[in-house]
């Protein structure tokens, strides 16, 4: 299944400060972007406004997923997949206890918990409380959620922060997966990916 | 199971584990509804009118203890955002959630509240009505706290701003259930009990849609 996003003349508003104006972009299936800019250009809004949660000021965003097509903001969340800069990992909850409860929310098959865990070097954590875990190991537990959510495309915001070498491979991979299956993946970063990407660096708008 | 279930089993999980809020709130319910005889002294004739309306009282401020973070906590840690990236809409988030809300203190708070009943010396007929009261009225403290606490999500220390969302709105609940309590005790017919099921009705029919566009609203900001 082919999917397409399309960012057209798109302009964001946070706060009544204009954010970024005039984006237009087109991603195809199998595309990485690595979204580059200094702090407060913008990347967070942006992979916001795409996954719907802020409505954009002008412009519009559309994805085209197989034969549907998207323009609605909580309608195209229906096919994105959330790697966000807060990992969302409750202290209380086991590590599998966790990642079965997105697998159930998101659908997906619950036999997928276990490779999404060993796939991310947490098999062994299986049964450990999530105030145990460290701040790669947080960072790890979410990567396996997004492949539980089972969405075509990745919007990730830092997504290499607090991980180490092993861990920066292991995201490199599914990001190369990912796009390799027909998927595309945005990731808002500052660092290199460590996978072939195009690149698009958001500027600071001038003050008005 | 689907996506509901696993979020109202996830709820409750949080809610009865270690920082969870189920049981400090029931046990600042039993702690305020101690205190309040000790407070009014021996009179057992005064202490059995009162019941109805302290064990009320007691009982919003107790759900409300546990109100605060039921959104807020998912908010913060960026799990809010996976929820409603999720195939489940918010509308049903919201009902998953007050659901969650009401098992891990509106349901244990009714059982509990039987129990201090003793301390006011209140018969059996009237505990009845109580008990009765509390497990029609909470769904609404629950209902209308999910609407404050969607509203407060990314308000720090919203804690302190939710019971005056929330307290207002949840007065009929208290007029009605301590009534449904004081005619029992007088031995009258009451129509307190069905007002109070209108007014529950009405809260959980509204509540989730109220909540859901709350979310929405602060996740866009």
């Amino acid at each position: 299944m082919t999917t397409t996003l399309t960012l057209d003349n798109l302009g964001l508003m946070r706060g009544g400060r204009l954010l970024l104006s005039g984006l237009s972009l087109t991603l195809e299936s199998g595309a990485v972007l690595s979204l580059e800019g200094p702090n407060g250009a913008g990347k967070t809004s942006l992979l916001r406004a795409i996954a719907g949660f802020l409505p954009p000021a002008a412009g519009s965003i559309t994805l085209e997923n197989g034969s549907a097509i998207f323009r609605d903001g909580e309608e195209r969340g229906s096919r994105i997949g959330w790697l966000g800069h807060h990992d969302g990992i409750k202290p209380q909850l086991t590590v599998v206890e966790q990642a079965s409860f997105w697998a159930h929310l998101y659908g997906t098959d619950d036999a997928r918990v276990a490779a999404a865990l060993a796939r991310f070097g947490l098999a062994a954590l299986a049964d450990a409380p999530g105030q145990l875990l460290s701040a790669g190991q947080r960072r790890r537990l979410a990567f396996a959620r997004l492949l539980l959510s089972v969405r075509p495309l990745w919007l990730l915001d830092e997504p290499l922060s607090a991980l180490d070498e092993a861990g920066r491979g292991q995201a490199a991979g599914a990001i190369a997966a990912h796009a390799a299956a027909g998927g595309i993946v945005i990731a808002a970063t500052h660092e290199p990916l460590g996978v072939t990407c195009q690149n698009l660096i958001l500027r600071k708008a001038m003050a008005a | 199971m689907n996506g509901f279930l696993s979020l109202l089993q996830r709820d409750l999980r949080l809610a009865f584990r270690a920082g969870g809020g189920a049981a400090l709130a029931l046990a600042f319910f039993a702690a305020v509804v101690t205190l309040v005889p000790l407070g009014i002294g021996p009179d057992l004739k005064l202490l059995a009118r009162i019941a109805g309306g302290v064990l009320w009282v007691s009982a919003v401020l107790a759900a409300l203890l546990a109100l605060d973070r039921l959104f807020q906590a998912d908010f913060e840690d960026g799990s809010l955002d996976l929820i409603a990236l999720s195939p489940l809409s918010l509308e049903s988030v919201a009902l998953a959630k007050l659901i969650a809300h009401w098992l891990a203190t509106g349901l244990p708070l009714t059982f509990l509240a039987a129990l201090m009943a003793v301390l006011y010396g209140l018969p059996t007929a009237a505990t009845g009505a109580l008990m009765l009261s509390l497990l029609i009225g909470t769904p609404a403290i629950s209902a209308i706290g999910a609407i404050g606490a969607a509203l407060t999500l990314s308000i720090r220390r919203g804690g302190l701003i939710l019971p005056l969302i929330v307290l207002p709105l949840a007065a009929p609940a208290v007029i009605f259930g301590s009534g449904a309590v004081l005619d029992a005790l007088d031995g009258q017919a009451s129509g307190a009990l069905l007002l109070l099921s209108a007014f529950s009705l009405l809260s959980l029919a509204l509540s989730p849609f109220a909540a859901a566009a709350a979310v929405r609203l602060n996740l866009a900001a």
